[in-house]
């Protein structure tokens, strides 16, 4: 584990436990993450590495224990003050997503409108983080007509617009080919590059440790299992 | 605030069906409210004018002399509310009558007396029920001198209960109507809510604030309200238009007033309700579902 004084953790998690019912999805987890860090959580399916992530962004409420995002303790966050919490992460889904009868653009566009920003800024940002993931000539099209590379592309662009300081991706290769999942992740490591603090839940080790340089967490039966750092 | 304007119009563009549908349907609710108020409008304003204007004529018997009037005056005003009160004389009545009647007036000089009666016209001030005018009448009738009060006691009494009847079925009718319109409204934004519920969840996960996932839903709510309330007015409108001619002048012979269409207040009064009732549609149904 991590040092837990340490001054630059941007998600802290102390004792943590979700239960599902009966079953326990996550026990007893304690982890640091430090700003500008790459993770990589891996382990099987139903390991709890998507349930790892959603109590993060409070999709899901922890049973035991608290979790610190930036400072902010996720158990007294009031409802007016999550939609706050939630700008400050970029999510990427397997499933994508996507608004299915809004265009690409408006689907990238939804964040920065959600946050009050200007429709000229909107304008500019929009088609500059586009033309990044080179979707800019797919700007009016719907994402049911797009391939599930393409739909991805436009999932990361949505992630990133906002300039979070967090990304979160709950698989985000898993439904697409070597190719498109390898664009993905260049696009999501420039981003680590930048400062932004990344972690990846997959089960899709062999594709990461070609790519990634980072902290590989892994999780089994909701327990870390072993934490190794990704040269 | 543009952006939510323009999401209302392209979600109403996208369940056209939906929202046509319930735009016709708060449309014939405020038809007929609209209707209803047209006819209490005018009925309102005769029996505004009335009231304003009230003449009642009390008629003297034979034992009046006119050096009884200013007593019979002093009691006349001491019973209610007079503005006006003008004596006439029963050769004054008969020299007007006369004038009045100058074509047929031949047979009056064979009179060989005044069968007409010395009478008082009083003015009377405005009452706010019939009954308090009725009460008032019967008070100068029993005064010893008075022979009859004439008020207009059988038509405006007649007039007045099944103006009162209309009233009371009118507002049965209204709010009936209103509720229709109401639940109409609350189930179209329900729809529309669980058809973008996929949508409403994204938003949420990216961060997007309560205030704007519901801001949309409201304003298409109170477009339909609006666009309902717009069409139901006209097309009362036009039916006034394409019927009053006719209709008025052959009522005007009858009832001495002409059919306006409703007040610029009483719009302005029914577009705002029905575009509140959009809203409200859309509030009751949001606060149910998120509850």
């Amino acid at each position: 584990m991590n040092d837990k004084n340490n001054k630059n953790s941007i998600i802290r998690l102390f004792n943590v436990s979700k239960r599902f019912g009966g079953k326990l999805a996550l026990k007893d987890i304690t982890l640091d993450i430090e700003q500008g860090e790459f993770i990589f959580i891996s382990g099987p399916s139903g390991a709890g590495k998507s349930t790892l992530l959603k109590i993060l962004y409070l999709a899901e409420k922890v049973s035991e224990g608290q979790i610190l995002i930036d400072g902010m303790n996720l158990a007294r966050i009031s409802s007016s003050k999550l939609p706050v919490l939630r700008r400050r992460f970029g999510m990427v889904f397997q499933d994508f997503k996507l608004i299915p009868n809004r265009t690409v653009y408006e689907n990238v566009a939804l964040v920065l409108e959600a946050a009050g920003e200007k429709p000229s800024y909107i304008r500019k940002k929009v088609m500059q983080v586009l033309r990044t993931t080179g979707m800019e000539k797919k700007i009016k099209a719907l994402p049911p007509t797009l391939s599930g590379g393409e739909q991805q592309r436009v999932a990361v662009a949505r992630a990133v617009v906002g300039e979070p300081s967090i990304i979160l991706a709950d698989e985000p290769t898993g439904s697409l080919d070597s190719q498109s999942a390898q664009a993905i992740l260049d696009f999501l490591m420039e981003y680590h590059k930048k400062g932004t603090t990344v972690l990846i839940a997959s089960h899709n080790l062999h594709l990461l440790e070609s790519t990634v340089r980072g902290r590989n967490i892994e999780i089994n039966d909701g327990i870390i299992k072993r934490t190794a750092t990704m040269l | 605030m543009t952006h939510f304007v323009k999401k209302a119009f392209a979600d109403i563009r996208s369940n056209r069906f939906l929202n046509l549908i319930t735009i016709i349907t708060i449309s014939l609710s405020i038809l007929v409210v609209s209707v209803f108020l047209l006819f209490f409008e005018n009925a309102s304003r005769v029996i505004e004018s009335w009231n304003q204007g009230g003449r009642a004529m009390i008629y003297l018997n034979k034992e009046f002399t006119l050096d009884m009037l200013p007593k019979l005056k002093a009691r006349i005003n001491a019973l209610g509310d007079i503005e006006e009160m003008v004596y006439i004389s029963k050769s004054q009545a008969l020299n007007k009558l006369k004038k009045d009647m100058s074509s047929q007036s031949a047979f009056l000089k064979t009179l060989k007396e005044n069968p007409l009666p010395d009478a008082m016209e009083i003015k009377m001030k405005s009452y706010n029920s019939f009954e308090e005018v009725q009460k008032f009448a019967q008070s100068i009738k029993a005064i010893e001198i008075v022979e009859d009060v004439e008020y207009g006691q059988g038509w405006l009494g007649r007039f007045l209960k099944i103006f009162n009847l209309f009233k009371i079925t009118g507002y049965a009718m209204c709010s009936l109507f209103f509720l229709i319109a109401l639940f109409i409204t609350a189930n179209t934004v329900r729809l529309a809510f669980y058809s973008r519920k996929l949508e409403v969840e994204i938003m949420r996960l990216v961060g997007a604030t309560e205030t704007f996932i519901k801001a949309p839903f409201y304003v298409e709510g109170l477009l339909q309200g609006l666009f309902g309330g717009l069409l139901g007015l006209a097309i009362l409108l036009i039916t006034y238009l394409t019927i009053s001619s006719g209709f008025t002048q052959s009522l005007a012979s009858y009832l001495y007033f002409d059919i306006r269409f409703l007040s610029v207040k009483m719009i302005v009064l029914i577009i705002f309700g029905s575009t509140f009732l959009g809203w409200f549609g859309c509030y009751l149904s949001l606060k149910q579902i998120l509850k």
